[in-house]
Order: structure tokens, then C-alpha cells, then sequence
């Protein structure tokens, strides 16, 4: 237990020491607690049209009132309560995706690289040809015949992302299998489950978790996207998508409807790819070499530029 | 060759049939497209009328059959909502697509080529650490959030562009510059990372210490090496706007083409012009696809040899 405490002392430490790093777990921390704590700290219900409170700008405007520190938009919906909702939105919907997508491209790419031979070059083939479909395309046809809600979304968003898993841990699986212990279970006589779930799947860990981080972002932006277009989620449920595109047509007279739930966005999907590289590197003890090279080579750098400041 | 150029084209024969046979399983199986097409208040005998001119009052397989005729004869069928032949309508909106695609595209290349080679020379450099950060901001930005921001400072603010439709040369920038930049960042990623790699290898060493200048190195022997990446990138880069981003700028900048047409279809509930768009756009990709895997043979010696 004690040991186990170390090292998360010892991540933690590792991830202060890295600034943008830093920022994006921080931001991602904060993200989170907003979107599970909405119904407490959300001032209104994000639904609430005040109609006489319309186009009211943010605070620090000049016609800005307390009462809605992000002012409100053209029906006169809070606009802070419609960003914290927001992200309750973008966050199932990622969440579920890449839970949803993983799954299913984990097994087949853990199918493909165990058994190899004519079950990989099938499954391949199949994975080939759904990643030369035009995926948005596809998304829009169903999403069109289907009728766009939450659940079409997430399973659009889902058939058209599992691919990458499968091909990442295809990948990872045939290097895994030439590793002298996983050939060692496989002659002592351990069944094929037994092999892949407890010698194969730790070499996943780490380059699924920063896959699944990427696609999650991916994932945020492709709901936003949808929504944005009127076929994702839809009103009166908010988010940040469908609140750009409502504010879209007041853009000549307001800029906050438009740019407020955007920079939510950008916020979230900003720390997410800021938290993935982190992960990439310090979950990948080549990665980790390199930079404390390049730390290294930098103080030096530093070091050998002091006495000539000049040059 | 020429085993590998059958393989080629009998894969991309073997996407363009499962595309075929998705969108026909998609509009026929999944849901009933009479309910799809006609309103809600639309009466039995309507219903009953509608599916027989259409032909979907007939068995799933005769339908198919009936399906596969039609495009074998590039008939995609008749659009509900402007009345004229689906194909007619796709093939209008086509070039306007296109104009944007490649302008946006070329723009992307000739900015990004430059830029990565530059932060390419000194890593961790001043200009470097911009681009890299600079690009990881461009990247989690929502592609049709940047274009309405566009918008709010180059139409509203400053009110040098305008902000929708097409017909001249200004109305083109917006939307170009949109779709250029997330496509414009992965490339200077990649060209950037390439270069650093080519020039620390020794052949560059070797130029080096015989007193080529920096430029003649970067632009003639390591940006030669990295190319081939970089065109992958780019080509892949063609695909993905071509068939995907193009739906959410066109809409912001009401651009008239195949994107902006796809997502009006859509909203009249016009299947028989979705089926049409997502068809069309699905076989340019795959014959580019073939295409660029063509050109790799003629350029790369060690593909041609596999």
C-alpha cells in the first residue's frame, strides 16, 4: 500500500514539474467536477427563457449586470449555467464513445494479432475497407434515415471510430507475441484467454490510454460538430454545439453566444491533448529517456549561453 | 507492378461496393424511407402512392436488383425535393466543392512546407516552441467555431470580407483559410518532425562540413527525403476535407457546394439526394486513393519492389 502511495506521489510530482502538462490535469479536474456537480453550482436552469433579459452581455461589459456573469443569449438563457450543462454533454458522449469504440476495436485488433493467419487478413481487410469509407458521410446517411438524438449520436460516433483501437492493438499484440514470457505461457499449456487477458493486455495499457485521451477529444469535437449542423443533440437539452449555432445568427449584434461555449470547447479539448502527450511520454520509458535527455541538453545549453549573453 | 496496380484497384472496386451496399442497407433496412420522406400527417392511400412510384412496395431483393441497374446506368434516382435527376444536382455542386477543397488544400501545403522546415532547424528554438504551441491551440480549436470567429473579426469588425455565399475571390478566402488551418498544423507536424530527422543524419553532415549552404541542404537533399511522409499526409488531408469538413464550413459560410447540399437534403428529408451526394463523393475518394498509391510506385522504388 505504502508502495502504491510512492508512486502516485511520485506521478503527481512528475506532473507538476511539467507546466502544460500541469495545466491541461488541472483543467480537466475542474472540467469533470462541473460536469458532475451542474445541478449544484449551475445559478439557473440552463432551459429558462427570460425573454425580457435577452442579448444581456457579460458582466464586465457595459450594459452587463451581476445576475448573469456570462450575460444571456437570444432567449434569454443564462449563458454560464448553458456552459456548465454544456459540458455534461460533451463529456457522456466522449465518454461512452470511447468506451463503446474501444471495446469493440480492442477485440478485434486482439483477435486479429492472437490468431493471425486468415482471421487477421479478414479482419484487416474489414477494417481496411471501413477506414476507406468517408465516415462522416456515413454518419450523416444514418443520422438522416435514424432521426438525430443523443443515442444516434454516440452510436454514429462509435461505428465510426473503433477502427483506430483495432489497428493500434493489432499492432501492439504481434510485438507482445514474439516476447520470450508470452511465449513461455503459451508452451507451458496456457489457454488462449488466459494468455491474451493476463501476458498480452498490460503491453496495451499504455498506448491505449493515450489513444482513448486522443479520441476523446476527437470524439468532443465531432458531437460539437454534429450538433452545430442540428444533428446531434437537441433542444431544448444543451450543448456547447448547439448553443454556437443558435448564437450563429446574432453573430452581427452579439459576440458572446457564439464564443463562449467555443472557448469552452477549445478549453477541453486543448487539456486533453495536453494531458495525452504527457501520458504518451511518461508511460513510455523511451519517451521518458529522450526528455530527460533534452532537459538535460537544455540546462546545459543554458548553462554554456550565461557567460556570453551577448552572442 | 502490375500484380500490385490489379491488387489496388480490386480493393478499391471491393470499397466502393461495401459503400453501395451500406447506403442501400442504411435507406431501405434500417428505417421505412417512406416514413423518412413523407410528412407525418400524410394519409394511407398517400403512403401507399408515394412507395409505388418509387418502387419501394416491391421485395428487398427486387429493389436491390432494381438498385444496382440504376447506378450501373448512373441513374442515383429522382430528387423529391427540386425534381430533377439526383446526378444532374451532385455533378452542379461538384466543382464549386472542389474549387474550395484544392485552394484550401494548396494553401495549407505552400504555408506548412515552409514553416515546418524552418522550426525544423533548430529544435526547441524560439520559432520552434511557437509553431508547436501555436499548432496544439489550432488543433483543439472546433473547426466551425474558428470559422465564425473569422467571421466576427474579418466581416463584422473589420468588415473587409464578406462572411457567406460565393462568386468572387473574396468570398473564397474565409472559408479556404477555415478548412486550411487544422490541415495546415498536422502538416507542419509532421513536415517538422520528418526534417528533424533527415538532418541529423549523416548524409546532411556530410553536406555540411563540405560547405553547402543551409538552404541548399534543407530545400534540395533532407526536403527531398522527407517528401514522401508529407505527401501522404497531404493526401490524406485532401480526403478528410474533401469528405467530411466541407459539410460544417460550406454550412458557416453558406457556401454553395456538395457539403452544404448533403446537410439541405437532409433537412428536406431528401433521401434519394443524400444516397446521391454520399455515392459520388465516396467514389472520388477511392479512385484518389488509387490514384496516390499509383503515384508512391512511380516515386518510391523500394514500394515498387514489394
Amino acid at each position: 500500500m505504502a508502495g502504491e502511495a510512492d508512486r502516485t506521489g511520485g506521478m503527481l510530482r512528475e506532473l507538476a514539474a511539467d507546466g502544460s502538462a500541469l495545466f491541461g490535469a488541472v483543467a480537466l479536474a475542474l472540467l469533470v467536477a462541473m460536469a458532475v456537480l451542474a445541478p449544484l453550482i449551475s445559478p439557473y436552469d440552463p432551459a429558462e427563457q427570460v425573454l425580457r433579459d435577452r442579448l444581456l452581455p457579460p458582466v464586465w461589459q457595459a450594459k452587463g449586470v451581476w445576475a448573469h456573469l456570462l450575460g444571456t443569449d437570444h432567449l434569454g438563457r443564462d449563458m454560464l449555467s448553458r456552459v456548465i450543462w454544456g459540458s455534461r454533454v460533451s463529456l457522456m458522449v466522449g465518454l461512452t464513445v470511447v468506451l463503446l469504440a474501444g471495446a469493440f476495436g480492442v477485440l478485434v485488433g486482439l483477435a486479429a494479432g492472437y490468431y493471425g493467419g486468415r482471421v487477421d487478413a479478414a479482419l484487416m481487410r474489414f477494417v481496411d475497407t471501413v477506414l476507406a469509407f468517408p465516415s462522416l458521410l456515413l454518419a450523416l446517411i444514418i443520422l438522416a434515415v435514424v432521426g438525430p438524438s443523443m443515442g444516434s449520436v454516440i452510436a454514429v460516433l462509435a461505428l465510426t471510430n473503433w477502427m483506430v483501437f483495432a489497428r493500434v492493438t493489432r499492432s501492439v499484440v504481434l510485438s507482445a507475441r514474439q516476447l520470450p514470457y508470452v511465449e513461455a505461457a503459451e508452451m507451458v499449456g496456457g489457454r488462449p484467454g488466459r494468455v491474451i487477458f493476463r501476458h498480452i493486455l498490460p503491453n496495451l495499457v499504455s498506448p491505449l490510454l493515450t489513444l482513448a485521451i486522443l479520441e476523446f477529444a476527437n470524439v468532443v469535437l465531432a458531437e460539437a460538430a454534429l450538433s452545430f449542423l442540428g444533428l446531434g443533440i437537441q433542444p431544448p437539452a444543451s450543448s456547447w454545439g448547439l448553443d454556437v449555432a443558435a448564437g450563429k445568427d446574432y453573430l452581427f449584434i452579439a459576440w458572446w453566444p457564439v464564443t463562449l461555449p467555443g472557448v469552452a470547447l477549445a478549453i477541453t479539448v486543448l487539456a486533453m491533448n495536453l494531458v495525452a502527450s504527457w501520458v504518451r511520454i511518461t508511460s513510455d520509458p523511451q519517451e521518458r529517456e529522450k526528455r530527460f535527455a533534452r532537459v538535460v541538453a537544455a540546462s546545459k545549453r543554458r548553462a554554456a549561453a550565461r557567460p556570453t549573453p551577448a552572442e | 507492378m502490375g500484380r500490385l496496380v490489379a491488387v489496388r484497384l480490386w480493393h478499391g472496386l471491393i470499397v466502393i461496393v461495401a459503400v453501395t451496399v451500406t447506403v442501400f442497407v442504411v435507406t431501405r433496412l434500417i428505417s421505412n424511407p417512406v416514413d423518412v420522406m413523407l410528412p407525418l400527417e400524410a394519409s394511407a392511400a398517400d403512403r401507399a402512392a408515394f412507395a409505388a412510384a418509387l418502387g419501394l412496395d416491391r421485395s428487398i431483393p427486387v429493389q436491390f436488383l432494381d438498385y444496382v441497374n440504376g447506378l450501373a446506368r448512373l441513374d442515383l434516382g429522382t430528387s423529391l425535393w427540386q425534381d430533377r435527376p439526383a446526378l444532374t444536382i451532385v455533378m452542379e455542386h461538384l466543382p464549386i466543392t472542389l474549387l474550395l477543397v484544392v485552394s484550401s488544400v494548396v494553401f495549407a501545403i505552400l504555408v506548412a512546407l515552409p514553416l515546418g522546415a524552418i522550426a525544423a532547424r533548430r529544435p526547441g528554438g524560439g520559432v520552434d516552441r511557437v509553431t508547436v504551441i501555436l499548432s496544439l491551440v489550432a488543433l483543439s480549436v472546433p473547426q466551425f467555431w474558428l470559422g465564425l470567429l473569422l467571421i466576427l473579426l474579418f466581416a463584422v469588425t473589420l468588415g473587409l470580407l464578406p462572411s457567406a455565399g460565393a462568386g468572387s475571390a473574396a468570398h473564397l478566402v474565409l472559408p479556404a483559410l477555415t478548412l486550411a488551418i487544422p490541415t495546415m498544423t498536422r502538416l507542419i507536424m509532421v513536415t517538422r518532425s520528418q526534417m528533424i530527422d533527415e538532418l541529423n543524419a549523416q548524409y546532411v553532415r556530410t553536406l555540411e562540413a563540405k560547405g553547402m549552404s543551409a538552404w541548399r541542404v534543407v530545400a534540395v537533399h533532407a526536403g527531398r527525403n522527407a517528401a514522401v511522409p508529407v505527401l501522404t499526409l497531404a493526401s490524406w488531408e485532401f480526403v478528410r476535407i474533401f469528405a467530411g469538413y466541407t459539410v460544417v464550413v460550406e454550412t458557416v459560410f453558406a457556401w454553395p457546394g456538395l457539403g452544404r447540399l448533403a446537410l439541405q437534403a437532409i433537412e428536406r428529408q431528401d433521401l434519394v439526394l443524400v444516397q446521391a451526394v454520399v455515392l459520388v463523393i465516396a467514389v472520388i475518394v477511392v479512385v484518389f486513393n488509387v490514384l496516390v498509391d499509383f503515384a508512391y510506385m512511380a516515386i518510391d522504388p523500394r514500394i515498387r519492389l514489394e
